[in-house]
Parts: C-alpha cells; structure tokens; sequence
C-alpha cells in the first residue's frame, strides 16, 4: 500500500497537477482581462434588457435551435455592413444570458432583424417558409401560432436573469406577468409598461390572432425588436472610447 | 471506494456504497418529478426514476449472486465490451441523424414535418453533434481507456462496481441530452446543449471516471506512467474544468429544466469558445492520441517511433491548444487583442500536431507491407493523415483574413468533418476492429474482406463531404461578398442557398455511406463475436492469417 | 477593479507571456531529452508490444 502512494505523490499527482496548470493559465489570461478592461464593452444608449414577452420568446429562439443556422453578429466587413446593417457592438449583447452569435449561416445573419419584415410576413414566414421564399431550406414552425405561451414561470425567470446580473428593477419584477399581457394586447393600457421598457417597445399583437398570447406572439416579438435599441445616427464608431 | 478493499467478499464495500448511493438517488428523483410543475422537468425526472430503479433492481440480484466481485488477478474487460458494443451502437445512431438533417437540408420539402417540431433540423442538430461527439467519442474514449491503462499499468481497474457506474451513469447522461434536445430542452451552447441538472448528473459520473482512472494508476509497477494515459489525463481533466466553467448557470429554478447562462454577451461567447474549441483539443484530439499511442505500436507491432518526441508532442499540445479557442471569434465584437492571441496560438498548433502526426506515422516504419493486407492498420493510418490534413487546415482557417471568408460558411462544416470522420472515426474504428477480437478471445475477425469493404465505402464517403463542403463553402463566401459592376451586392441572401442544393445532395450521399460503412462494421464485429471461440493451440485455419491479433 | 487599461495589461501578458511560454517548452524539451531518462522511455516504448494476459500481482 505504502509503495503505491510514493509512487502517487511521485507521478501521477504532479502530472495533474501540471495538466490543470498550463490549462488554466491559457483561459485565464484571455478570459479574465475581458470582464475587468474598460474597453471591451462600448458605453452605449438604448440597451436595456429584455421585455417579458421578449425573453419567452428568446427562450423559443433558443429552444427551437435557432441559433445553429443564425448568427447574430454582424462583422464590420464591406458586405456584411450593406447586407445587414451597422457591424454588432459588444454592448447590444451585453444582456444575452447566453449569448446568440452563432457561428452559422445557413440562413441569414439576424443582428438587425428588427423592423425590417412585418409581423405578418414573419408569421407567414414561420408558419411555411417557401410560402414567402421558394428556395428556402428552414424547417416550418406552424405549431407556434396555435400553441398558446406558458408563461407561469417568467417571473421566476426574470428574477434568474436579475441574479445573474441583467438590471431588472423590482418592479419589473413584480408586474412580469402583467408587462407580458400589456405587450401582446394592443388594448392594454401601456403607460406603466412603457415607463418600466421605454417608449421604443413595441406593443401589439404580433400573431394577428386576439384571442391568445401564442408562442408566435413571443417569438416575433423577440425577432422585431432585434438590433433596435442602439440608434446608429448618433453612435459614433470612429470615436476614441468606442475604438477597441 | 477504497480500491483493495474486501476482494473476495460477495459484497464489497465499493458496490454496497453504490447501492447505497443508488437508492438515495432514485428517491431524490421521485421527490423532485413529484413536487417540479415544470412538464420538460418531470418528463427527465421520470427517466431517472426509471435508470436508477433498474439499476438496483440489477444490483439486488448481483450482490445477493457475488457479482461484485472483483478480483485482481484478472482485468476488468466486461465494462470495456460493454463500451465496445455502446460505441458501436451510437456511431450508428450518431451518424443516422447527421445523415437525416443532411437529407433536410438537400430536400427540405419531403423531410421536414410541419406539425412535429421536435424533428425540425434546430433539434435534430444537436442530436447528431452530441450523438456523434459524445455517446459515439465518449464512449470510445472510456472503453479504450479503461482497456489500455489496465494493460500499461498491468492492474485491474480500481473501484470495484465503479467502472460500471461510470459506464451507465454515462449512458444515462447521453439519453438524457438526447431526449431534451427532441423536447427542446437546451442551453443553446454548442457542444454543451444539455442544461444544468443533466451537466451537474455529467460532473458526478466524470469525477467518478477520473478517481478510476488515477486510482487503477496508483496501482501501476512500473514506475512511469505510459505516454498514452497522460493524454487520457489530460483529457479527463482539461474537460472537467472546461465543463464546469462553461455550464455555470442560474436555473430559472430548482425544479425547473430550464437556466440561464452566468455570463453575457462577449464574455459568455469567448468562454463558449474557449470550452468548444478544447472540447475539440482535448476530448477529439488529446482522447484519439492516446489511442494511437497504443494501438497504432501495437497493431503495427513497432514500438512508438520516438517516445521523446510523444513527450514534447503532449506538453506543447495542451499548452498551445488552451488559447486557441477566440479563433471561432474573429471579427466579432470580441476585443481584437484576443482574436489575435487566438489565432497566433491557433497557428503555432500547426507544430505539435504535425508532430504527433510524424510520430504517429513513422511507428509504422519497417511494417508499412501491412498496409496492403491490413485494413485496420491501413484504416488507423489513413485517420492519422486525415489527422495531419485537419490540423493544417485549422491553423490556416485561423488566419484572420482567410477566415473572413470561411466563417459562417460549409468550409467550417467540412473541416470538422475530415476531423471527426476522418481522424476521430476511423482511429475509433481501428481501435474497435483490433479490441473485439482481444476481448472476446478470437483469433481473428469474421471478415477480412468486409472490413475493406468499410475502408473503401468510409473513405470515399468522406472524401465526398469534404468536398462538397469545400467547394459549397468557399461558393457561399465568396458570392456572400460578391459586388456587380456598379458597385452593388450582387447575390440575395437566398441565392447562396439556392445554389449549395447539388452539394448539399452530394454531402447527404458521402454521409450515407459513411453510415453504411459504419453498419458494415457493425455486423462484421457482431458476427465475430458470435464466432466460436479460439482454440488455445489448434490454430483456425481462417482464411486471413495476417489479421491474428498481437496478443 | 476597473482602471485596467489595454496598454498595462498587453504590457504584463507580452513580457510575461513569452517568458512562460519559453519556460514551459524548454521544461518539456529537457525532461524529454534528459539522459537519466532515456533508458525508461525506451522500456516504455516497447511497453504495448509486450504480452500480458493477466495483471501483475504481487505474491
């Protein structure tokens, strides 16, 4: 028995030891600077974090794999910037609890979906793609538009997004639920929701049918409000403290 | 789990802790199923319920019967057939659903099914990267493991009951990432989809495998440690740390499937990163070394070409492979310093796999005639060139510039694939084709002839992909960027797509019959196993003498 | 922990960096060549080639 253990502290722990050494310094080095250097994250405005309606349907995004054929990060190359839009600023997912790059496209970049197709084209869209792009390989997803939202957990969920660091406010909290409906009811009253999401969330709704908030409802609210919250006309990417 | 502990007892203490430990688990996951509202939580807690109250039953009968018993002047190579036949089945499986969201992809009007969400190609991926990764990888990597530290430290595998537990605690956590990727539970982390209770059930069985690992060493004569377990080492341990890190979640909670990420934005893409890339280092690349290392000598029957080299090979492997990972970033929003320390790393990796490589391949020297009447020799050679071929590849699409046009495109989807079905399948194959006829004591395989069978379909299946890929991806990269005259884009979107469908079709047929070949394989293996067993003096007069085995 | 800038930590990790890295390749390289351990690097090189059916147990 005792020979084996010579031979332990010999050889084999101090080879572990070594292994977990040399790899943790390599993550260390490069991860570590990336939350304490000032400049990784732009100072911006406009981002703020999710709306109710918005993070159930980035769940779906998520649920649904979404991000295996999209990314969300548009490079600043010559193309990409005419094709999709203004390059992506660290700070538009800054909020992402887990990030959505991607590193895919098998379909379109979708950084700057927002705004740019109407609900009903996405819903269209979801429902059977070739409908709308004949060539298009994405699978359809009309089960949304009739599955109704299980939302009986979102403020669970918005108090995990808290805790993880996301700034939600108590009172965002609290009125979870009662934001969710606001977003996805054009007849809702809005003043409080908007107070709490600011005047730029979109309120409506989304799957076209009054009768239930779906998951259609969620999912396109998510997609419409993608790449919305900066306001490119006043950034100012050649500024000093936004060059990186 | 002492490991000299009560050898001869029917009931040793080892399995009697597992029992134990078995019991109290089966009743947290009654508990749990019973009091969660969450529909996804209780639908996993069922299939716990169901492993753990089949796993005692089994080991009710086995303890009372002295099945436990572990004795040390034998190996432990039943848990290592069941990991022979477990590699096997999901390398078919693996493969089937990579081959199904290829046919997607070629065909999307007659394979995707409008009301079934849970077979769309976002759920069927993961099903085929981690089928193919992890339950087909994994276990090759834990029954080649538990097989060569057992023969170059000369001990039985410590831990008594242990190693069975890692073998099925390993199988439930592929079935469980498995059925929440069909049921849309996911943390949307490549290569780490399955969410926080299925990783912290992985941390359990991992640290189990790691304590049978080291302890079957601790129990070595010789006095070093064999090339081969150093990198078995490295990757038991680089991916229990890149695990843990990676997975840090905060569940929405307790009895809820679903978390959310304790990172954002930029930081929580270059730790997905860092973990994705090892993942690739150390469980696709370090694991498969330490294969070679012991398979390629002993089928070749040279010894390692330069053990010195096998020495350097190791320690500049894992400390280049470690920073490689912000490569998978470049042009993002992530800072440039560490795309650039990524890609400096990623192309210094190019030495020490070009290395190993050499090493790999120079151990054949004076047995390269088996080439011609060997194909599992042949197959393990050629997955060391596919070995050589990728990890050139990989540096070069690590260069910013080249990467500009490769990223987001098939070239990445065909790199991966020279690697994984080139390199990391056809040295699991290789291993599998030697392993069976040892373990099951046969003189031989049941046929020569299909195993070439398998080298030609494989090889040409893989060929096919990647070149479909390439010239798919470089295609879609290059029209990406592509500007008329006056100075406009000059293809939509949807026209790239549009114009990949013949290699898409081509991909789907090269998949297609590395899957046949894998199924050919398959039945080969079986029937040798089913073959009488070898005689310990009267040679078989097989048709293939050159195929005994070295032992 | 925020006056970090790019310039003192690029700083750190260039000289740091290239000192470790040094150190680990020269570390690997000198216990790969060191005589006193050549001769078990040639028995562990032959090491999968031989037999052995069984463990080795001790008496």
């Amino acid at each position: 028995m005792w020979k084996h253990h010579t031979k332990l502290e010999r050889n084999s722990l101090p080879l572990v030891l070594a292994i977990l050494i040399v790899v943790s310094i390599g993550g260390m080095v490069e991860i570590a600077p990336l939350f304490y250097l000032e400049s990784t994250i732009e100072k911006v405005e406009g981002v703020r974090p999710y709306t109710p309606l918005e993070l159930e349907g980035r769940d779906i995004y998520v649920r649904e794999g979404c991000y295996l054929c999209h990314s969300q990060m548009i490079r600043p190359l010559r193309d990409e910037v005419e094709r999709y839009g203004h390059y992506s600023l660290a700070a538009e997912s800054m909020y992402d609890h887990p990030f959505q790059w991607g590193s895919k496209r098998t379909g379109p970049d979708l950084a700057r979906l927002g705004g740019k197709y109407s609900d009903a084209w996405h819903r269209d869209h979801l429902i059977d793609p070739r409908s709308v792009v004949p060539e298009s390989v994405m699978p359809p997803y009309a089960f949304l538009a009739n599955k109704p939202l299980d939302y009986r957990d979102i403020q669970a969920k918005i108090r995990a997004m808290n805790k993880v660091g996301v700034p939600y406010t108590q009172e965002m909290i609290d009125s979870a639920r009662e934001d969710l409906e606001t977003q996805a009811d054009p007849f809702a009253g809005s003043a409080k929701f908007l107070a709490r999401y600011g005047a730029k969330a979109q309120q409506r709704d989304f799957d076209g049918n009054p009768d239930q908030v779906s998951e259609m409802d969620a999912l396109v609210a998510y997609l419409q409000m993608l790449g919305t919250l900066v306001d490119f006309k006043t950034y100012q990417a050649e500024a000093p403290e936004n060059r990186r | 789990m002492t490991t000299q502990s009560a050898q001869t007892d029917a009931a040793p203490l080892n399995a009697v802790l597992l029992y134990a430990l078995t019991g109290l688990l089966a009743f947290g996951a009654l508990m749990a199923t019973a009091f969660s509202d969450d529909r996804l939580f209780r639908f996993h807690g069922w299939i716990f319920i169901a492993a753990f109250v089949t796993a005692l039953s089994a080991m009710t009968v086995g303890l009372s019967s002295g099945r436990f018993r572990s004795p040390q002047d034998q190996y432990a190579d039943g848990v290592v057939r069941a990991g022979v036949i477990a590699t096997m089945f999901w390398a078919i499986a693996g493969l089937l659903a990579g081959v199904v969201i290829a046919a997607q992809l070629s065909w999307p009007t007659i394979f995707y099914f409008p009301e079934a969400g849970w077979l769309n190609f976002g759920r069927l991926r993961p099903l085929h990267t981690s089928g193919v990764i992890f339950a087909f990888g994994g276990n090759a990597l834990i029954a080649t493991s538990f097989y060569v530290v057992q023969r170059t430290c000369r001990a039985r595998l410590a831990g008594g009951a242990w190693p069975w537990f890692v073998f099925w605690g390993y199988q439930l956590f592929i079935v469980l990432a498995a059925t929440g990727y069909l049921a849309g539970i996911t943390q949307s982390r490549e290569y780490a989809e399955p969410e926080w209770y299925v990783d912290l059930w992985l941390t359990v069985v991992w640290v189990a495998y790691l304590l049978v690992f080291l302890g079957t060493i601790w129990k070595r004569k010789e006095p070093h440690i064999y090339v081969a377990n150093w990198f078995y080492l490295a990757f038991i341990v680089t991916i229990a740390l890149l695990h843990v890190v990676n997975n840090l979640a905060m569940p929405v909670g307790l009895l809820n499937s679903h978390s959310y990420s304790l990172f954002a934005g930029v930081q929580d893409a270059l730790i997905q990163w860092w973990y994705g890339h090892n993942a690739v280092g150390f469980f696709l690349t370090a694991g498969f070394l330490a294969m070679m290392y012991y398979f390629v000598p002993k089928r070749a029957e040279r010894p390692v070409y330069s053990y010195r080299l096998s020495i350097v090979h190791f320690w500049s492997l894992i400390f280049i492979y470690i920073w490689a990972g912000p490569h998978h970033l470049h042009y993002t929003a992530l800072p440039q310093w560490a795309q650039t320390l990524g890609m400096t790393f990623s192309i210094m990796l190019w030495m020490p796999s070009w290395g190993g490589m050499i090493n790999g391949l120079m151990t054949l020297s004076g047995a390269w005639d088996k080439l011609r009447t060997d194909p599992v020799l042949r197959m393990m050679a050629v997955s060391i060139a596919f070995y050589g071929m990728s990890t050139f590849e990989g540096p070069l699409m690590s260069i910013r510039e080249v990467n500009a046009l490769s990223h987001y495109t098939d070239w990445t989807i065909g790199h991966v694939h020279s690697g994984a079905l080139g390199w990391v399948g056809f040295i699991s194959f290789g291993a599998l084709y030697c392993l069976v006829p040892w373990l099951w004591k046969k003189d031989r395989l049941y046929s020569n002839a299909l195993a070439e069978w398998h080298f030609w379909i494989a090889t040409l299946g893989i060929v096919l992909y990647i070149c479909a890929m390439w010239v798919s991806g470089i295609m879609e990269g290059l029209m990406w960027r592509e500007y008329t005259p006056q100075g406009f884009l000059a293809n939509s979107f949807v026209e790239t797509v549009s114009a990949k469908h013949i290699e898409n079709v081509i991909r789907t047929l090269g998949g297609l019959m590395y899957l046949s070949g894998a199924l050919i394989m398959s039945y080969n293996l079986w029937r040798t196993i089913r073959m009488p067993s070898q005689a310990p003096v009267a040679q078989a007069a097989g048709p293939a003498p050159a195929l005994v085995a070295a032992e | 922990m925020s006056g970090l800038t790019y310039e003192t930590v690029a700083q750190i990790a260039q000289q740091g960096g290239l000192i470790y890295f040094g150190a680990v390749f020269a570390g690997g390289v000198a216990y790969a060549l060191w005589p006193k351990n050549r001769e078990a690097f040639q028995r562990l090189a032959h090491l999968p080639l031989q037999d052995h059916e069984d463990p080795d147990v001790e008496a």
